[in-house]
């Protein structure tokens, strides 16, 4: 994780994958990097997260941050990043023009849904690597808001079943650069979750699978845990109702506080339970405190904080 | 505003198919298993198509892998009822498709074509369509008195209403005209009638991709349009079966706004199609303990004060208080939060059912679990 320049961060559907992205990116921007958000799933989940209008399909200043930092957003869709590579690579802008009035890149896409991860996760490429006029990168670390966990090593590996299908051609070589960019060790992939069943059962599954596809693995994410309060005991009805009345609030509440505690117990058992089994993955977790959604700007810099001083970044 | 018993629909012999839907993680699956083992036990042969269930809850009702077919599951009180489930395979019911749409030879050349591959596994909506085409199989063998349906985690609810339409759509649309234009008029002489715009997809995708990949296409299209009657016919057929008398919809929710959002696009929608809707189930609802006295529990706030102050005192009795408010006050914030979306909806769609369950401290994985669940879905 240390040398990650392209962070993919992924989880099931719920866990809040786009929140995490948004405060990685913003911890990363507070140091001073000049940090890219992407996402590819055309839901303008940035722009509701920042406050502003839909993005267009070109980077957009998202905020500031100390120390020269700076976060920058981009919603990439399929069709655009078709025309700009058919432009790129071959010059061919206007009949690209002319295949997104037939529908054609819609089409395509739909028998071959491969393809148009392809193209964006060749755009990812495209942002993470380029350099500007003076030889420097244009962005000192990218954030991408990935598919969900049950879609990541696909869309990750895309380009290999696009190069089984397209055995020869220009497309063919081209994804070998991306294939090789998402495997290097510039690209780590976090994993988000909560700790219950199904989510802890999903961030197992998809971290052995990008492992044995040859990804590598950066952090877990453990989103929204419940504070981990010290309430053992807390359960005596004497001593709360002793307690209440030196509050001077009505004792009557005892026994329903009591029932709450001995809940409360059960759910941080189950969670600790979950927690153990993403032990075995054996990579560092970050604990991220529950804010109810929708998350707000002061919210995200404090999920940020609290990643910054975690010590998982670079 | 009206509280909806499921109990009482689960239990009426008029209700025949039961649909949950709503968007991923909000425990439709379970809220599918509890219905269906409710009918099983109020003496109904049952079965429940489920999608993606959690491994456990799965085991619990004896499904391993992806089947088709349906298993009974043990552990059912004894009575008349039954309760079966099956997994959803997709890939396999997408074959059964072309095998009753197509002769062997040519549903041979369709399953041999790469292109089949990714459309049978990964054209969006597919899964919805197979579970639309699976209910409608299950429909026709007229063995179950109650057919409950779980649809696909689809991050939008709506995907699962357009998915046979939409692939119709795909089927019947302009490319795949002009891309089965050489192959149907055969081969050269078509060139003459092709469309400047087919000239034009054939220039770039052939440059790109090389031109095997297009002949690829242009017969696996062409295999393909031999069904495309079959497959449109299926699609509305689906979509009636939907609407009949005896179905009913049950929108799943969790008390967050996006959620709450989908389920308010997924009730606007179902109203729009004249579908029938139940009303919405919202799952994992905290609630603050009702004090002895029926008072109102204390507030957030409140609670974390009075713990503030009791925390100063060395005193046992004052240290398990404060414990107790704490925990009290997490409780209280979890539970405002989610009494203020779901009162968001209400106020959005006076006229829907709703019933609210209460979170509960584990995950449920086995059919007392269910049990436990199902009598929580009953108005009493």
């Amino acid at each position: 994780m240390s040398q990650a320049r392209l962070h993919v961060v992924t989880g099931k559907g719920g866990t809040g994958k786009t929140t995490v992205a948004a405060a990685l990116a913003l911890s990363l921007a507070g140091q001073g990097k000049r940090v890219l958000l992407i996402e590819v799933e055309g839901r303008q989940a940035i722009a509701q997260l920042f406050g502003i209008p839909a993005l267009p399909y070109s980077e957009q200043r998202l905020a500031s941050a100390p120390n020269g930092g700076s976060l920058w957003g981009l919603a990439i869709d399929a069709e655009e990043a078709m025309i700009e590579y058919l432009d790129m690579f071959y010059g061919l802008k206007r009949s690209a023009r002319g295949l997104k009035r037939l529908g054609a890149v819609d089409f395509v896409t739909t028998l071959a849904p491969g393809l148009r991860d392809v193209l964006l996760t060749g755009k990812v490429k495209e942002a993470a690597t380029r350099t500007n006029a003076d030889g420097h990168r244009a962005y000192d670390a990218v954030v991408l808001d990935a598919p969900p966990t049950g879609r990541i090593g696909k869309f990750l590996d895309a380009t290999r079943e696009v190069a089984n299908l397209a055995k020869i051609g220009p497309i063919n070589r081209q994804s070998v650069g991306v294939i090789e960019f998402l495997h290097a060790s510039t690209t780590a992939v976090h994993l988000v979750t909560l700790l219950e069943e199904m989510p802890v059962q999903e961030t197992l599954d998809a971290a052995a699978e990008l492992a044995a596809a040859g990804f590598h693995l950066g952090a877990v994410f453990v989103n929204r845990a419940r504070p981990d309060l010290d309430c053992s005991g807390a359960t005596d009805l004497e001593l709360i109702a002793a307690g209440l009345a030196r509050a001077d609030l009505p004792v009557a509440h005892a026994s329903a506080l009591a029932g709450e505690v001995t809940q409360y117990t059960a759910r941080l058992a189950t969670e600790r339970e979950n927690k153990l089994r993403l032990d075995a993955l054996d990579l560092p977790h970050v604990q991220l405190p529950d804010r109810n959604p929708p998350v707000d700007l002061a919210e995200l810099h404090e999920l940020a904080e609290v990643i910054a001083e975690s010590g998982v970044l670079p | 505003m009206s509280t909806l018993d499921l109990a009482a629909l689960v239990r009426d012999p008029r209700t025949k198919v039961l649909v949950t839907c709503g968007s991923g993680g909000v425990g439709k699956t379970t809220t599918a298993a509890a219905l269906a083992l409710l009918g099983a036990e109020a003496g109904r042969r049952t079965v429940v198509l489920t999608i993606d269930p959690a491994r456990r809850l799965a085991q619990s009702m004896g499904l391993i892998e992806l089947d088709n077919t349906p298993h009974e599951v043990k552990g059912v009180a004894d009575g008349e009822g039954r309760l079966y489930a099956a997994m959803l395979d997709m890939k396999r019911t997408f074959d059964d498709v072309v095998l009753a749409h197509s002769t062997p030879d040519r549903a041979e050349a369709i399953f041999a074509n790469p292109f089949y591959q990714s459309l049978s596994s990964s054209f969006a909506g597919t899964q919805e369509y197979m579970a639309m085409e699976k209910l409608g199989q299950l429909v026709a063998t007229g063995e179950w008195e109650l057919i409950v349906v779980d649809t696909p985690p689809s991050r939008s609810a709506l995907d699962f209403l357009d998915a046979p339409n939409r692939l119709g759509r795909f089927l019947d649309g302009r490319m795949i005209r002009l891309i089965t234009m050489p192959a149907r008029a055969g081969g050269k002489t078509g060139m003459k009638v092709m469309s400047a715009g087919f000239g034009v997809f054939a220039k770039v995708f052939g440059k790109v991709l090389g031109g095997d990949l297009l002949r690829d296409l242009s017969a696996f299209v062409a295999a393909l349009e031999s069904m495309f009657g079959g497959f449109r016919e299926r699609a509305q057929q689906t979509y009636e079966l939907l609407k009949r008398p005896g179905t009913s919809f049950v929108v799943v929710s969790s008390p967050e706004p996006d959620a709450l959002r989908e389920a308010s696009y997924f009730v606007e929608r179902l109203s729009d199609e004249h579908m029938p809707l139940a009303g919405l189930v919202v799952n994992r609802v905290h609630r603050m303990a009702t004090p002895e006295d029926g008072s109102e529990p204390i507030g957030a706030a409140r609670a974390d004060a009075a713990a503030d102050r009791l925390t100063q005192s060395a005193d046992p009795a004052a240290a398990c208080a404060a414990a107790a408010l704490r925990v009290h006050a997490e409780v209280a914030r979890t539970a405002e939060h989610g009494a203020r979306m779901v009162r968001r909806f209400r106020t959005a769609h006076p006229d829907v059912a709703v019933i609210e369950v209460p979170a509960l401290p584990a995950d449920v994985h086995d059919l007392d679990g269910l049990r436990d669940i199902g009598a929580l879905l009953s108005a009493d």
